[in-house]
């Protein structure tokens, strides 16, 4: 979209609307409503849910970006501002891009001099209109919501039955709410038609870009994974941003796996005291057979830190999903951040080291689930599953879903009361296939064999208390040869060459791929071409190195101040850091691919102008 | 090597149990205690109750934190797992492996600074929740693998066996745990194996959150003049408030006790718990009169032993959760996997 100075911006399917509400208001499910019915239309749309600490009182935004082209990232500036908080009124105002449009509630009009002379104003009086229809002041209150999204519907153009048909799916179980919002609705959209007709040139044009594509969030699609993955035991301690991917986990589990004659769970959802009781349990489950896992962030894994190490070492299955949040300390708790990554990585003291996967979206949280338990379980380990804010609260547009009902868990080595039996040679850290992997033995499998003491204390072979120097060693290598292990089982890269040579290589990981593939298409237009890597899981399988050493230089895109993953790289590849160009976004808002286009425009040597076009 | 492996000869003339197993076969590795630890007795203690009780020895899962109390489960039971955990988190893992398998014996075996101290909050939660395991607190009121620094447990007053005088008032476990709504609740002495074994049987047969409170004296480090868990000390102020006698579920129970002294219990299992009451005016169904009675016997230098309270019919962690019957872990896909089908359905509702 290109702006022509001093016009009305004007676009189809490709935008930016925002919405500035106050916390507690009810607007949430409004904004939804009016994201998912661009999705009806066929219209790709990106959400972002911007949102204090807080419960009542504090501003929220909510963001949507139009995007006929699919782009799913933010693309950073606003078109469309629909204000509806005072308190950031000005703020919102000055953030819209020149020729943008602002709706605000002209019940109590704003003197005209007030309003920037570049942008469209477009004034409807939601108090007035609710007032009028509503005695009950938190209807008043409510559907001042349904009155702006139906205002947006005829302003934007968008297909009014799609926006009924959606209400009337959200409250097919509550029918006596139905006709007030279709009324609301109405009220909205007949007040737009008839006064501000003509005033806005952002449209939603119907298209077919959707497809079976689902709009989910993070955490929900992780707990689907983990009911499908088989996890029974989840110990969780309330945190933003993952308290929700634990109560998925209990919705699900509690309507998929119920067993159909006692009616009891096949599965057990506790809520621990704190972190550290949480991956207690977690461990305690994993030793005794049971898939479990715990779902925190950034504040849970420092509390967790002295069990990591003591799975680590004792060798336990664990699965741990870690929603990042900014830090440090309590940081900024509903921001999105990468920037746990050094800790888990290396979590608890001691020399230790655990496995991470690092998602890209919703649809690969969901995989990426199912993968951490067949991994843990194989490797005998902790795996963190590295999600984000971005990626776990926010809903996305992502591919559905998908099983294979051919698939088997890999429950790892397990020796049953059979093999046991058979007299199979038994030694709890004795590497008998020669992947450094042992096997376990489930506690009350066997009367006479199998039984061993799990310890945190050095230990040799046959799990027996041992500070001798020579066993100890050959126990921690032998742990270093199980990463070895490790590396040839986790989600290898995703690697996508330029189609003429490149001289710079980007490496990515996690939420920032969506803005990623926006910006590297932008600068490949530009005449930049770029070959791309987006890391999945540590420990580096070989085609890291090996891409890293194919290029002059490589960017390193991260959302965190201290380029943890290019740190990780630099210490675990033994790689000279010179290598490496660190772009950084850390401000606690999701990257954003104008971001991206100018750091790499500007430091691939582009000039300054053609940078700053690149970004536009 | 440091451990130490015990011969396996069975003296002929050992008796076996029901199972056929000999009391041999409850015992593991020679404990690396001190010469006359209060821990080893309770270690034998155990031996005991489940020799006596037939337990199958792999049936049961040892539990334990961090200090000298914590390193006991290599010394009994060598044909069950253990897991010897980190400091103060014992609860919590122990209470992860019960959500996994409903069906073993979850033997948790603490200490003072393991359970008072750096473990008080998770002490505190496995209670409220009622897992349901047997809590062995071996309190000897002094940490002594770092020798001899006091513990929680140490009584306001006592003194160190460098003279230092504890200034703290002490953490009394067990009236944390009647108010934390634990099931069973008994405190005894490592020296008093007769009353020791029977109220560890009725734990094991318990159903729900059993704790029990075993004043253990620390020969090295605590067993001096001034010390209130020395041997001395203890034998000359306890006050047991009855004598517990186990009867198993299959045993007829015949009319031999006299009204009024003694008390039958029944509990969840069918097995009983037959009381001699040594002290006539105390209730081990009340929690209230039980939490008074011990602070006032306190008060006046007392250590209340014997089984304090019992709730044969609580309800545990399981029935809480809602768990089925059958233990987590042994599930399948069959049960686990909702598969490609419902998958499909949750698709659509996110459309």
């Amino acid at each position: 979209m290109r702006a022509i100075a001093g016009q009305p911006l004007a676009a189809t399917n490709d935008f930016v609307v925002k919405f500035a509400n106050i916390n507690g208001s009810g607007s949430a499910s409004a904004n939804e409503l009016f994201a998912r019915s661009i999705l009806r239309m066929g219209v790709p749309v990106a959400s972002r849910n911007i949102f204090p600490s807080n419960i009542q009182g504090l501003p929220t935004w909510y963001e949507v970006r139009v995007s006929g082209e699919g782009w799913l990232g933010r693309r950073g500036g606003v078109d469309f501002m629909v204000a509806l908080n005072p308190q950031t009124f000005d703020k919102d105002m000055a953030s819209l891009e020149p020729g943008g449009y602002l709706l605000y509630d002209s019940t109590k009009p704003i003197p005209p001099e007030k309003f920037r002379l570049d942008i469209t104003v477009l004034p409807i009086p939601l108090t007035e209109i609710c007032n009028k229809a509503y005695a009950d002041p938190r209807q008043r209150q409510l559907f001042k919501n349904i009155v702006y999204v139906g205002a947006l519907t005829s302003l934007l153009g968008m297909d009014l039955e799609a926006v009924k048909w959606l209400i009337a799916e959200q409250f097919e179980t509550k029918q006596k709410l139905l006709a007030p919002n279709i009324q609301a609705l109405g009220f909205g959209y007949e007040y737009a038609r008839d006064k501000l007709k003509d005033r806005c040139k952002l449209k939603v044009k119907r298209q077919d870009k959707v497809g079976e594509r689902i709009f989910i969030q993070g955490n929900n699609a992780a707990a689907l994974g983990c009911v499908w993955a088989g996890a029974t035991v989840c110990a969780w301690y309330p945190i933003t941003p993952s308290t929700s991917l634990a109560e998925n986990f209990n919705r699900h589990a509690s309507r998929f796996r119920i067993d159909p004659v006692s009616k009891k769970k096949n599965f057990a959802f506790l809520q621990a005291e704190d972190e550290i009781a949480a991956i207690g349990m977690v461990v305690g489950a994993s030793w005794n057979g049971a898939r479990a896992f715990t779902a925190t962030s950034g504040p849970g894994i420092s509390l967790m830190s002295e069990i990591f190490g003591f799975a680590y070492y004792a060798e336990v299955p664990a699965v741990v999903f870690d929603v990042q949040r900014g830090g440090p300390s309590t940081g900024m708790p509903t921001r999105t951040q990468q920037s746990d990554l050094l800790l888990a990585a290396y979590a608890s003291h001691g020399d230790t080291k655990h496995v991470l996967l690092f998602p890209e979206d919703p649809h690969e949280c969901f995989d990426f689930a199912v993968a951490a338990f067949d991994l843990a379980e194989r490797l005998q380990t902790p795996v963190f599953v590295m999600m984000d804010l971005d990626i776990g609260m926010n809903d996305w547009l992502v591919e559905p879903l998908a099983w294979d009902d051919t698939r088997r868990y890999d429950r790892g080595k397990v020796l049953s009361a059979e093999e046991l039996e058979a007299g199979k040679t038994f030694g709890r850290y004795l590497d008998v296939d020669g992947d450094a992997v042992p096997y376990r033995t489930i506690p009350g499998t066997h009367p006479s064999q199998g039984a061993y003491f799990t310890r945190g204390s050095s230990h040799d072979a046959y799990a027996r208390y041992s500070e001798e120097g020579a066993t100890y060693i050959a126990g921690m290598q032998r742990l270093l040869r199980k990463f070895e292990t490790a590396k040839c089982l986790v989600p290898k890269p995703v690697v996508r060459e330029a189609d003429q040579k490149a001289r710079f290589g980007v490496i990515y990981y996690g939420s920032t791929a969506v803005a990623m593939n926006e910006a590297v298409a932008v600068l490949e237009k530009k005449g930049l071409p770029l070959d791309l890597m987006r890391v999945r899981a540590f420990p580096f399988n070989d085609e890291v190195e090996a891409f890293i050493a194919a290029h002059e230089q490589v960017f390193v895109i991260e959302q965190n101040r201290d380029a943890q993953l290019m740190k990780l790289i630099v210490g675990e590849c033994a790689i000279d850091p010179a290598k490496f160009l660190p772009i950084l976004h850390f401000d606690g808002t999701p990257i954003t691919a104008r971001f991206i286009i100018k750091e790499i425009a500007t430091r691939a040597g582009l000039a300054e102008a053609e940078a700053q076009e690149a970004a536009q | 090597m440091t451990y130490i492996a015990k011969p396996k000869l069975h003296h002929p003339s050992l008796q076996p149990n029901a199972l056929g197993f000999t009391r041999r076969d409850y015992e593991g590795r020679i404990s690396t205690l001190c010469a006359g630890c209060g821990h080893d007795s309770i270690s034998a203690a155990i031996v005991q109750a489940c020799y006596e009780l037939s337990i199958e020895p792999h049936r049961v899962a040892k539990m334990s934190g961090i200090g000298c109390s914590s390193k006991t489960p290599d010394y009994f039971l060598g044909q069950a797992h253990g897991f010897n955990s980190v400091h103060g988190r014992m609860p919590s893992v122990l209470t992860g492996a019960a959500m996994a398998n409903r069906d073993l014996l979850y033997l948790g075996v603490s200490g003072d600074g393991d359970s008072a101290s750096i473990g008080l909050g998770q002490f505190a939660h496995a209670l409220r929740r009622g897992v349901n395991m047997v809590y062995i607190c071996e309190n000897n009121g002094v940490y002594g693998l770092t020798k001899g620094q006091f513990s929680a447990t140490a009584d306001q007053g006592a003194k160190s066996k460098s003279g230092e005088v504890h200034v703290d008032s002490a953490i009394d476990l067990i009236s944390m745990a009647l108010l934390l709504g634990a099931s069973y609740v008994a405190r005894s002495f490592s020296g008093d194996k007769k009353q020791l074994v029977p109220l560890i049987k009725g734990a094991i047969r318990h159903k729900g959150a059993a704790i029990l409170d075993v004043i253990s004296p620390c020969v090295t480090f605590n067993n001096h003049l001034g010390s209130t868990k020395s041997f001395d000390y203890v034998r000359e102020h306890d006050e047991a408030v009855n004598a517990v006698d186990f009867v198993p579920a299959k045993k007829e129970i015949t009319a031999d006790y006299e009204p009024g002294t003694t008390e039958l219990v029944r509990q969840h299992d069918g097995s009983y718990l037959k009381l001699s009451k040594l002290r006539p005016d105390y209730d081990t169904s009340d929690r209230i009169a039980a939490l008074a009675y011990l602070q006032e016997h306190q008060a006046q230098g007392e250590l209340v032993t014997g089984l304090i309270y019992v709730a044969p019919e609580a309800a545990d962690l399981h029935d809480h959760l809602g768990t089925a019957d059958t233990p987590l872990n042994t599930l399948t896909e069959k049960e686990l996997c909702p598969g490609a089908k419902a998958l499909e359905v949750v698709n659509g509702e996110y459309r």
